[in-house]
């Protein structure tokens, strides 16, 4: 008996939570920053959200990318396939690497910080205070951030992408001595841009939107003190990797399955 | 002396800005508030005091709005607050403001920002107006030469000064204040005491404030109210107060250890518990 | 911070994605035929096809001209059927005499459409094109003498000259047999 109470308990609590996370969700949606006051905010969120992300997101990238290209001509220079290094890397960073790995340093760099961010604001009273200020904190505090998120991400999984194609191509024919040529014209012949680079931005949009609302979420509903800061950041990066993982096999079994 | 301190109120309510009429309020199990009904005079400092843990800050929110009661009625300036629309609610909301324990200043923008904000929101007023009104409300706080630090910056006697300033950039009716002498030094006290008290008569404005500081709040409250045992068990002026006939009232005032108050968490005799073995 | 800074690191970030974006989309993506202009639709039925997939390249002498739409099984036949989707330049230069086979790239590279074009006579593209000659051009005249009347490949029309993909398999079994036979 007590252990089907506490199932229905957590069973209850999961959906009150989803059901919050919904409404807080929605609460960011319909308010879009208008356009006066909104954008300097909007602004700001995207330097701290996008912006601050850039160097670990180029460093990795650039070091994924050259990685790739070792491990790849290490493999393929057995089967005089060296020339295929191109597509190899190219095709793994557009499809998975560029979107997997961008959203889980995402979330461990920009998503954290969310959380933290907004527990902060709980903890001191400021969320509150906005509201007793009469002004809506989903629409002042939540919305931008979220906005700023949703953009940011399917950025830094471009620029993810680019250098990590940069870095490939400086270990494989700068290092390795795969031809300059073959390297660019296999690749271009294999990599289409609607079934791997748009796909690719899409399945980064959709990490966007789970990492993002995962941060957010769990910054707003935290228990406002210490431990409670601390364990929604730990949460958020937890739950948001293992969503974004979770969704990746869904997208892919999706778009390239078929 | 509990039944004219209810006919001092009663004959005060048509000046009252807030009414509490029969709340009840619980949170989970507990319930916190049950039937529970005063009210705060217009122009006045009221009081709001009781033991830690009797969901004081829990009324203010109430008040404010975020919270909302099981049954009974909070009226602010006779509206009903419970039962307003969303945005019926933000305009009564423009019109209170409340000063929260830890001032819950922006720690993202300075001083002179935290305080121009709600004039940014809610106002049209252009950049060089509102930098008077600033100036004008930092002045009044004693604080215009922090102007341009951030909150880190600022000890919390000075964060509170600063917040109480963003509390009445607005020139609001009624400033709810959360616990203001909590964890302050003498002289900030000090310095908050004589600013409540300043402000409350230069704005013309009505003041709640709780706290479980008894002798600064007496100095200046006009009127007392005392909660305790989900309800009000005494409220009147601070003289009346003092001179109240309920022991539980004299026990939280003089600070008294034990009394209706217990000291020690109800439990099972002491000997019991030192002489069997394992149980807790 | 001042908001002029902020402004212009989210400037460069932005510009920065788009950079990445254009890296990509030109550099490294094909470029060439991408759904991005027109084109259109050839079918041609094969023996066996081999290992060739969709999105196969179809080439005229090395040069990408389409992509292979789809595979399919013919209803009746029970032969697979190839969707070539085609860049509209070509629409209406093909003769059907065309012939299509299934070739590989290298001994390990994957397999391609090579398509050997006939040109297809003015007349018969004109007539595919929709504008009718009424005067006989000598064109005609050749064709009638030959009692050959060859068309132009429109949207949607069929190669019946294809040669299907070589299976290691097979090849190996004719040589065995070959030998055995001498």
């Amino acid at each position: 008996m007590d252990f089907l109470q506490k199932l229905g308990h957590k069973t209850l609590s999961r959906f009150a939570a989803l059901g919050r996370s919904t409404r807080m969700l929605i609460g960011a949606l319909v308010n879009i920053p208008n356009p006066r006051k909104g954008t300097p905010l909007l602004i700001r969120q995207l330097y701290m959200i996008g912006h601050q992300s850039l160097l670990i997101i180029m460093v990795s990238g650039l070091f994924i990318g050259m990685v790739l290209a070792l491990q790849g001509y290490t493999v393929l220079v057995g089967y005089g396939a060296e020339d295929s290094l191109g597509p190899l890397v190219a095709l793994s960073l557009l499809r998975e690497l560029g979107p997997v790995v961008t959203a889980l340093l995402f979330a461990g760099r920009a998503g954290s910080a969310l959380t933290a961010e907004i527990g902060l604001m709980k903890a001191t009273e400021q969320l509150s205070s906005l509201e007793m200020m009469a002004i809506d904190p989903l629409k002042r505090v939540i919305a931008p951030r979220f906005w700023a998120g949703f953009i940011s991400m399917p950025i830094l999984a471009l620029i993810f992408s680019a250098v990590a194609i940069l870095g490939a191509h400086l270990v494989g024919v700068d290092w390795l001595g795969v031809d300059s040529g073959s390297f660019w014209s296999i690749m271009q012949a294999q990599v289409s841009f609607e079934k791997d680079i748009l796909n690719g931005i899409i399945k980064s949009f959709v990490f966007a939107l789970v990492v993002t609302w995962i941060a957010l979420y769990k910054g707003y509903d935290c228990i406002p003190t210490s431990e409670g800061i601390s364990k929604a950041t730990t949460e958020t990066v937890v739950h948001s990797s293992l969503a974004v993982l979770g969704f990746d096999f869904l997208l892919t079994a999706v778009m390239f399955s078929g | 002396m509990t039944i004219l301190a209810e006919l001092d109120v009663e004959s005060d309510l048509s000046q009252a800005i807030v009414e509490i009429k029969d709340v009840t309020f619980s949170r989970g199990e507990k319930t916190i508030y049950k039937n529970m009904s005063f009210s705060v005079p217009k122009g006045k400092i009221t009081a709001i005091m009781g033991p830690s843990g009797i969901g004081k800050t829990t009324m203010l929110r109430l008040i404010g709005g975020q919270l909302k009661p099981d049954s009974g009625d909070i009226l602010f300036e006779g509206a009903s607050i419970p039962s307003m629309t969303r945005s019926a609610l933000y305009d009564a909301r423009k019109n209170m403001s409340m000063l929260f324990q830890s001032g819950a200043l922006f720690t993202d923008m300075s001083v002179f920002d935290n305080v121009a904000f709600p004039l940014r929101e809610h106002t049209k007023l252009s950049e060089e107006l509102i930098r008077l009104v600033v100036l004008m409300k930092l002045q009044a706080v004693g604080l215009r030469g922090a102007s341009e630090l951030m909150p880190s910056e600022l000890s919390g006697g000075m964060a509170r000064r600063a917040a109480l300033a963003r509390a009445i950039a607005l020139d609001p009716e009624l400033i709810m204040y959360d616990e203001p002498f909590a964890g302050q030094d003498p002289i900030s006290m000090g310095v908050l005491v004589k600013l409540i008290k300043s402000l409350n008569e230069v704005l013309g404005l009505s003041s709640l404030i709780v706290t479980h500081d008894v002798t600064e709040v007496l100095s200046i409250a006009e009127h007392v109210v005392i909660i305790a045992e989900q309800g009000v068990i005494g409220s009147g002026t601070a003289e009346e107060m003092l001179a109240h006939s309920s022991p539980l009232v004299q026990q939280f005032l003089q600070g008294l250890s034990d009394g209706p108050v217990p000291f020690h968490q109800p439990a099972s005799p002491y000997e019991d518990a030192l002489l069997t073995q394992g149980a807790r | 911070m001042n908001t002029r800074k902020i402004e212009i690191l989210v400037g460069l970030f932005v510009a920065l994605g788009v950079i990445a974006f254009a890296v990509l989309a030109l550099k490294v993506a094909n470029s060439g035929i991408s759904g991005s202009g027109e084109s259109y639709l050839l079918n041609a039925k094969f023996e066996n096809i081999g290992s060739l997939k969709a999105r196969a390249p179809i080439k005229v002498g090395g040069v990408v001209i389409g992509r292979v739409e789809g595979i399919s099984i013919h209803p009746q036949e029970f032969v697979p059927v190839v969707n070539m989707k085609i860049d509209a330049n070509y629409e209406c230069q093909f003769s059907d005499t065309t012939s299509v086979s299934i070739l590989t790239s290298g001994i390990l590279g994957e397999q391609y459409l090579g398509i050997s074009p006939v040109i297809a006579s003015e007349s018969a593209r004109q007539s595919c094109l929709g504008n009718d000659t009424v005067g006989n051009s000598e064109a005609d005249e050749l064709d009638d003498l030959f009692g050959v009347e060859s068309k132009a490949l429109k949207n949607g029309d069929m190669i019946a000259d294809t040669k299907s993909a070589l299976v290691l398999e097979e090849l190996i079994g004719q040589f065995l047999f070959n030998q055995g036979g001498e």
